[in-house]
């Protein structure tokens, strides 16, 4: 893992989840943007996969459990395509709330990949 | 609204699918790898996961589903958690010893920003605003 880039990618998926959620609850359905921002909150997630599969040959190994680890990242992965497919299927404000929960839940799941791959507390 | 357009799947009650279906991946997520991993550490913290984690995929798809019967399966998978929460939540603060590995119950759900148990009380609320009616 490269922490800056996974911060960064927090970052991305937490305004994009604070984003989705509020617009939704304000009654817009998925648009580009909204739907756009989830997106790239996936793609971000197989860039992450790129390079976790990569770093170890950097060097770069996690200090934490590896089974853990994409346990995590695996999960998250699959997240934003399904809150996509769900946003094109059903054309409410709640798909749009989905959208947010979504990229949410995947900000939470990369702040503890972050935990496993640097952070060992005990 | 006695049309079939009020169900459980209406408005904000798919949000509250969506979120039981992140917690019952979440749950799957790591009793697989608690299982996987290290069962035998804390047996029964790790199957007390799984069960968790059944619980929680079995509550989605009730909550999808339409029907009486699905409907008292909600009720009942979600009571579980809520029990399963409380119960959990209080044992391993006053025997620690009891859970010293997570569960996504332990400490009423604080790994999870206490998910776990605001869930099933809002999950009750909505079943009851959504009781079948004759």
């Amino acid at each position: 893992m490269i922490e800056w880039f996974t911060w960064a990618q927090v970052a991305v998926a937490v305004l994009a989840g604070l984003l989705a959620v509020v617009l939704g609850l304000a009654g817009k359905k998925p648009n580009d943007l909204t739907m756009g921002a989830t997106a790239l909150v996936g793609v971000l997630l197989i860039a992450q996969l790129v390079v976790a599969i990569l770093a170890p040959l950097f060097a770069n190994t996690a200090t934490g459990s590896v089974l853990e680890f994409y346990t995590y990242l695996v999960t998250a992965v699959l997240i934003p395509p399904f809150a996509i497919f769900y946003g094109l299927v059903d054309r409410t404000r709640w798909s749009t709330v989905v959208l947010g929960v979504a990229c949410l839940a995947v900000a939470i799941m990369l702040y503890r990949m972050n935990q496993i791959w640097f952070v060992q507390v005990a | 609204m006695t049309t079939t357009t009020s169900t459980r799947r209406s408005g904000f009650g798919r949000v509250l699918i969506v979120v039981y279906g992140l917690l019952a991946l979440a749950a799957t997520g790591r009793s697989f790898y608690q299982i996987a991993s290290e069962f035998d550490v804390a047996p029964l913290a790790y199957s007390l996961s799984a069960l968790a984690a059944v619980i929680y995929i079995v509550a989605t798809i009730a909550l999808v589903r339409q029907g009486d019967t699905w409907y008292r399966v909600a009720w009942f998978t979600i009571g579980f958690e809520l029990v399963g929460v409380l119960v959990v939540g209080t044992l391993s603060i006053f025997d620690p010893e009891l859970f010293t590995s997570k569960t996504v119950w332990s400490f009423f759900g604080r790994g999870y920003g206490f998910v776990p148990l605001v869930l099933p009380i809002v999950g009750m609320v909505w079943l009851y605003l959504k009781r079948p009616r004759d």
